[in-house]
């Protein structure tokens, strides 16, 4: 196999495994309900995953995608309570403002070139700061399309449902797949990761793929935003505290080198599932600190760095002795 | 002679100029189509200068460069390759994360419905590197491959995006004879295609075996473009190194071949890629002067000797006992001292004082376990202030304050303090003016006197022949010649590394 795919592989293998321990201690958990709520519940963490895949693979990180989270909330519970816009409108201008604000960051990060972890750290204290501007309290939303949206569901056989949201999140999954690997922003993204300077030499447009990378971020903490007012039906600017670590988790575990420029989105979408796995696996104990899926994650960090770290040294020898 | 619109490329006059100094001085160029024209020069002769100048990496200050007869201006290396100039680096630029087929196509991938064909795309670059021979893996990762395969690869994409020149920065330092060889098939045969290819490299081996034509620059300036099947090997060195044969100086060649018995023996000694095995003994109170062209495996067996680089082959022993050479603290420990070459980036610790500097190696032999009190450090920083005659206003001024010539000095004291057995000089007069100059021969002469071994590599060849008993000279990373008593002058110096005699490969 090339060795690009043993990440992905052994994040595969470890997600098979796990289920099938989990499902040897509590039979229930191999049903659709279990599936379609792992989805649901890990909607939104997974749709920002998505652009935090496309920030790590290209050499950066954006730390400021759980305020950004937040702050989507707020402006949506806060408009559609003040205001009687229709809520697809209010989803647009929500789209608009954080893609707005995560091209913003790029352009920071590329024209003053600074460090993304500096820019990205401003950038969340900002948008935190901004959702609190906009409320302390956390807002209701009782608008009837939410209702809707809520309702809509497919049926899997067994009694599971894939709600709207996670439903979602599969398509954005898939439309971050098509995009990493069948565009050239994509190439680009991979180019960037692989070494900028020689990326440029190359003739990659390093700066506009930077602002492109942090706006698709932005967007997609923007929808993830949208999602979780979805989920909770409130908005609440103290939500989502590190919802980015999580994110970064997930993107780890899911194969990606944290230092850029390898790795699967698909790869993402399994390290979300791992850590919804655990957390579902403590609901099912019932008597677990809820405390054990961080340390576990954690582990399973570990676990990957190493991996990692072992996978770039198997190619540095065998490409010695080729 | 060839009509004029032979030439692919010409620049002439070519000025540039760096804050307090004058890198190229009206330096003209030009390249046939179908040569492989070889540009050569030491260290800071140019070479890389106006290849930079011709790529759009660096702007001139004066000149003209017409690609097929007209003036182009590449503002970037991204201009100049798509004008036609393609470049591919000893280090090698592409991205090894991606496929090999992704670096061949990276901006110009072929598109179906919008989105990329992959496998169109995998298709046009084994297609592609068919013509090289290359068949690969073109969904590999690039870091999967040898570096030559990786070089080849960068070719292809070089000259399936430029077409008219390449230009190659020194492809082979880093590969193997058969390797050299099949990078050599592909140029040749890019040559037949109609190409002008500039070709930069310290082995000379390979200037002969594959160029038409060759260009020597020196300080900036050009020295002449010739034919290389006119030109003699000893008269390119001749015009490389600046030294008329005729006009030797005549040293008075003091030293006498050293007949104490042998204190320090290397048997097969070498590394793969670095340097190749060679022996060489030294005997105590005796000076081995090492010369070479650059690239020749000076550093390299400075390196080894000091286990800065790791042997892989050969033994070391000193008077029946074998040495420990695998680290340079091994090596210290075993009284080795080596001054690098590059003092500012690999000798002194610029912000730290002149006493600090001194005391350093010292104390890394002792361990940090066991400290140099206050009072020894001062005690051995005025001692070799004074015994050296390094000038500075007290031991504790910034080392970097100091003129070369005294950081020189210091850096000596800092071997000197570890009483050494055997210590390594690595062009320990670059850079420093020329009564620091003399003051450290002589310096080198008197430590001998006491009977330490001392290996000194330089480039200055009178300097040289003025302090060695023996002369090891290098070419093309072996030990090819040595020089004894009598032998050792300049012009035998420059015979030995002109000399092809004996070397079967290239």
């Amino acid at each position: 196999m090339n060795p690009r795919y043993f990440p992905l592989a052994a994040t595969i293998a470890i997600f098979i495994v796990a289920y099938a321990v989990c499902i040897g201690q509590y039979p229930n958990m191999l049903s659709t309900r279990v599936i379609g709520n792992l989805l649901t519940d890990n909607a939104f963490l997974g749709i920002a995953a998505v652009g935090m895949t496309f920030v790590i693979l290209s050499g950066g990180i954006d730390l400021s995608i759980g305020a950004v989270i937040a702050f989507t909330g707020v402006f949506l519970a806060v408009l559609l309570e003040k205001t009687s816009i229709h809520p697809l409108v209010a989803f647009a201008l929500a789209l608009a403002i954080t893609t707005a604000f995560g091209a913003l960051m790029g352009a920071i990060i590329h024209h003053l070139e600074m460090p993304p972890f500096i820019v990205t750290l401003a950038g969340m204290f900002l948008a935190r700061g901004m959702a609190f501007v906009l409320s302390i309290d956390s807002i209701p939303i009782k608008h009837p399309f939410y209702a809707t949206l809520k309702g809509i569901y497919y049926k899997l056989p067994g009694g599971g449902r894939i709600t709207f949201i996670g439903g979602l999140m599969l398509v954005v999954f898939a439309a971050g797949i098509l995009i990493a690997h069948r565009t050239r922003f994509g190439a680009n993204v991979y180019a960037l990761g692989g070494g900028a300077p020689t990326a440029r030499l190359m003739g990659v447009p390093i700066g506009r793929t930077t602002i492109l990378i942090y706006a698709l971020s932005g967007f997609l903490a923007g929808l993830s935003g949208i999602v979780f007012s979805l989920y909770t039906s409130a908005g609440y600017s103290l939500a989502t505290v590190g919802v980015e670590l999580d994110a970064i988790a997930a993107v780890v575990i899911g194969g990606t080198l944290l230092t850029g420029g390898s790795g699967f989105v698909a790869g993402t979408l399994v390290g979300i599932l791992i850590q919804g796995l655990i957390q579902t696996y403590i609901t099912f104990d019932g008597s677990l600190s809820s405390w054990w899926t961080k340390i576990l994650i954690g582990l399973l960090l570990f676990a990957f760095i190493l991996l990692q770290k072992g996978l770039i040294h198997l190619t540095d020898r065998r490409r010695r002795h080729a | 002679m060839q009509p004029v619109n032979s030439y692919v490329l010409s620049a002439t006059g070519i000025d540039k100029i760096f804050p307090g100094a004058r890198a190229l001085n009206g330096v003209d160029f030009s390249l046939r189509r179908g040569e492989v024209h070889a540009l050569l020069g030491e260290n800071g002769a140019g070479k890389s200068t106006l290849v930079k100048c011709l790529t759009g990496a660096y702007r001139r200050d004066g000149g003209r460069i017409l690609l097929d007869g007209a003036d182009i201006d590449p503002q970037s290396t991204l201009e100049a390759q798509n004008l036609g100039i393609g470049t591919v680096y000893q280090e090698v630029n592409l991205l090894p994360n991606l496929t090999v087929a992704e670096n061949l196509f990276l901006g110009r991938q072929p598109k179906r419905f919008g989105l990329i064909d992959t496998r169109e795309m995998n298709r046009r670059a084994r297609a592609l590197l068919a013509e090289y021979e290359l068949d690969i893996d073109v969904t590999a990762e690039l870091a999967a491959y040898s570096v030559a395969v990786q070089q080849v690869v960068a070719i292809a994409r070089a000259v399936d995006l430029s077409g008219k020149v390449l230009i190659l920065d020194e492809p082979t330092a880093s590969l193997d004879a058969h390797e050299v060889a099949m990078l050599f098939r592909i140029v040749r045969r890019l040559r037949e295609r109609g190409l002008g290819i500039v070709f930069i490299t310290h082995f000379l081996e390979q200037v002969y075996d594959l160029s038409d034509r060759i260009t020597v620059l020196r300080n900036g300036q050009l020295v002449g473009t010739r034919e290389t099947a006119d030109l003699p090997r000893r008269d390119l060195i001749a015009m490389m190194l600046g030294r008329e044969l005729v006009e030797e100086v005549a040293t008075e060649h003091a030293a006498k071949a050293a007949d104490g018995e042998v204190r320090f023996r290397f048997r097969g000694f070498g590394r793969k890629g670095h340097i190749e095995p060679f022996d060489l003994d030294v005997r105590a109170g005796e000076v081995v002067g090492i010369a070479g062209l650059l690239g020749s495996g000076r550093t390299e067996t400075a390196e080894i000797l000091f286990g800065a680089e790791r042997a892989d082959s050969g033994t070391a022993e000193t008077s029946g006992r074998a040495l420990d050479l695998s680290s340079p603290r091994a090596a210290i420990r075993e009284k080795f001292g080596f001054c690098p070459e590059d003092r500012k980036v690999d000798g002194i610790v610029g912000d730290l004082s002149v006493r600090e500097n001194i005391a350093l190696a010292l104390q890394a032999r002792r361990g940090w376990a066991r400290p140099i009190s206050r009072a020894e450090q001062d005690r051995l920083a005025d001692q070799y202030i004074k015994a050296l005659d390094i000038r500075t206003s007290d031991r504790e001024k910034p080392i970097k304050l100091l003129s070369g010539g005294n950081q020189q000095k210091a850096i000596l004291a800092r071997w000197l303090a570890t009483n050494p057995d055997f210590l390594i000089l690595d062009e320990p007069t670059r850079g420093i003016d020329v009564g620091a100059h003399a003051e450290i021969i002589r310096l080198i002469e008197s430590l001998c006197e006491k009977g330490m071994s001392l290996i000194v590599i330089s480039s200055e060849l009178e300097e040289l022949v003025a302090y060695s008993h023996r002369v090891i000279v290098l070419r093309d990373r072996a030990h090819v010649a040595e020089l004894v008593g009598e032998e050792v002058t300049t012009a035998g110096i420059v015979e030995a590394i002109a000399a092809s005699a004996g070397r079967a490969d290239a």
